[in-house]
């Protein structure tokens, strides 16, 4: 069993477009999204939910108002600024011989903004009187779902939330398991953009990491930094180019770096309408139409299966 | 003023409209203080196309811990409240014990000199909340920097560019973000305003803004860049690709309580379904740049849009006079 990740440096060069490509010309294989906080694949797939689970985050802190003295040793100590400190009316309940007597004042209270929290519970340590206490919070879904082309693995972090590497891991575990599973031969992966730690998450294990990247000079950097991680966690690559048409001059230093710096470059796509169209009508490109661009991205995954 | 510019999906255009809007807000007569800080530390590109020239470049790292074997009684606290598994302590002798008797401690370390105990300290996975630090009780922990990348800062005509390139390898990009936006000037303008004050649309000299050009996606780095901004800029494109990010955009400004407005880009290509959410949304369509294969020629080549083609010069100067008025409108 292989595991091809796609990914690009550069967002919007064409990654989940030549994926979903994948999925109708691989036989036996899993798909999966890695993309986890903006994901597309399921637009052109149309997954059917199997199953659908709950990712839990990093717990988060929370102040319990009726405890907290408001002395601030908590925001002190938090290095994210995540410690605010709010007006409101607190209601204070004080027992006077059983009797509950409640005034209402103005007080500074302590709250936690939760989309900074970072989950360190340092605060929770200082604490002098135990008022904060960590909450698990349900960050994201994972889903194993049904496709035409196969099953597919893939996932939605929750808005503004963190710990997108652990999803990706999630997601890649069970892609995998599913795919030892059914025997399958591969595991297809649409990854996320950047370098950061979706991206080091998609890459670990891969057998085979294919750039797709665009003859622009933004293309040409990212590409560059993109390949430098996938090397420095030794992870075989290979390149191909998106709309290369758009500049022969660049699409040519792009083959001259490849070959210099030792990456197979294994096809040029060319730039076509059909490819915007085919998103709209949410089908895989290689079925949607036939031209030149479906020529060569058949010709990229005969390369890509033969060869890695 | 902060204005960001975000957009969900990658290559949508974040950059091309940042820069041509930082370069046409440049040219004109009475123009603001202009800052750009490019926040996609992982794939900087706004330099490609302002050419800054830099004068200065900063190391920037996190705290990471350095334990003092000195002062080590092993017994693993650090280990216990560190919510990242960054440090480990191998054969700890237990903190509750050091806590009551610390004689007892150096009687069993005496003793058991066969058992090796030590403390492991997995930097690349520590956040660096400084708990360790703040906690060891034999004060044995204190922080040492480590480089996750670097900061350079610059100026590119009379615009002071700021951007960060994370280290290769580096998985956290947050703490890069955050040292970029220290450096901004437009919440010095806010606090002239008072904070809450309508912005004058026409007496600019006196301004200063600040352009945010944001990494994307919707997760933690997002977050970090578009955090304070006093105005968004979601830039999309009219496909269903476009769309499903511009709506998770959309909700995570929504969240953070930030307003903001829509650029289509490459508009007339895909279908009319952003516009339909927008209207549907109330969500302002500020400007359009329709698909055009001169400006992906010359956006290929590092070349700002409004260097080939100086009418949209007038046109982005339109969209800072929208922004300051959809600015003002907010509740």
């Amino acid at each position: 069993m292989k595991q091809i990740l796609v990914i690009s440096g550069k967002g919007g060069t064409g990654k989940t477009i030549l994926t979903a490509s994948f999925a109708r010309l691989a036989e036996k294989k899993v798909m999966a999204d890695c993309d986890v906080d903006a994901a597309d694949l399921h637009l052109i797939l149309h997954p059917k939910v199997k199953g659908k689970h709950e990712f839990k985050g990093l717990p988060k802190a929370f102040i319990n108002q009726e405890k907290c003295t408001g002395c601030g040793e908590c925001a002190k100590a938090c290095r994210y600024g995540a410690v605010l400190k709010v007006k409101s009316e607190k209601l204070k309940v004080k027992s006077e011989n059983q009797k509950y007597k409640s005034e209402k004042s103005e007080v500074r209270s302590l709250v936690i903004d939760s989309i900074s929290c970072e989950g360190c519970a340092i605060c929770m340590h200082v604490c002098p009187v135990d008022a904060i206490s960590m909450k698990d919070t349900i960050s994201g879904e994972w889903y194993i779902s049904e496709t035409k082309y196969g099953p597919m693995v893939h996932a939605k972090l929750g808005i503004a939330e963190e710990n997108s590497g652990k999803l990706v891991s999630v997601v890649r575990q069970h892609a995998k398991s599913l795919a030892q599973e059914k025997n399958l031969d591969y595991v297809i992966i649409d990854g996320p953009p950047g370098i950061g730690c979706p991206v080091i998450a998609s890459l670990s294990g891969i057998d085979i990491a294919l750039i797709v990247t665009e003859p622009t000079l933004s293309g040409i950097h990212d590409m560059e930094r993109v390949i430098s991680v996938a090397k420095h966690f030794g992870i075989q690559v290979a390149c191909v180019i998106n709309k290369f048409d758009i500049n022969l001059n660049n699409t040519k230093n792009i083959e001259n770096w490849c070959h210099i710096n030792n990456v197979p470059f294994i096809g040029k796509i060319p730039y076509d309408q059909s490819v915007t169209e085919s998103i709209v009508h949410g089908i895989p490109l290689v079925e949607f139409a036939e031209n030149k661009v479906t020529q060569e991205m058949k010709n990229i995954w005969q390369t890509l299966s033969e060869n890695y | 003023m902060i204005i960001s510019f975000a957009s969900g999906k990658g290559g949508t255009g974040k950059t091309t409209i940042a820069i041509n809007f930082a370069l046409s807000l440049s040219q004109e007569s009475n123009h603001p203080t202009i800052q750009f800080l490019d926040c996609d530390v992982e794939e900087p590109n706004a330099a490609i196309f302002l050419k800054p020239k830099f004068t200065k470049t900063v190391s920037v790292g996190i705290p990471v811990p350095v334990v003092d074997f000195k002062k080590c009684t092993y017994c693993g606290k650090c280990a216990e409240i560190c919510a990242y598994n960054a440090i480990a302590v191998v054969n700890p002798v237990g903190y509750t014990q050091t806590k009551r008797n610390t004689t007892n401690i150096e009687t069993s370390a005496t003793s058991t000199n066969q058992v090796k105990r030590n403390v492991l300290i997995f930097s690349e996975l520590c956040h660096g909340c400084g708990g360790c630090t703040l906690l060891c009780p034999e004060n044995a922990i204190s922080e040492t920097n480590r480089e996750i990348g670097i900061m350079q800062i610059g100026k590119a005509g009379t615009i002071e560019f700021i951007h960060g390139k994370l280290n290769i390898g580096e998985p956290m990009a947050p703490p890069l973000i955050r040292e970029i936006k220290k450096k901004r000037l437009g919440d010095k303008e806010k606090r002239r305003h008072g904070g809450n004050d309508q912005l004058p649309i026409n007496q600019l000299t006196n301004h200063q803004v600040t352009i945010i050009d944001v990494p994307p996606g919707t997760s933690c780095p997002v977050i970090e860049a578009v955090k304070g901004s006093d105005f968004s800029i979601l830039v999309t494109e009219p496909t269903p690709f476009g769309l499903h990010d511009l709506k998770l955009a959309v909700e995570t400004l929504r969240k953070i309580n930030i307003p903001f407005g829509v650029v289509i880009n490459r508009d007339g290509i895909g279908d009319s379904k952003t516009d339909q959410y927008c209207k549907k949304e109330n969500i302002p369509v500020l400007m359009r740049i329709p698909m055009d294969r001169e400006i992906a020629i010359a956006y290929s080549n590092g070349i700002p849009l409004i260097k080939i083609n100086t009418k949209y010069e007038a046109k982005f100067s339109e969209l800072y006079k929208k922004i300051i008025n959809e600015f003002n409108k907010r509740k």
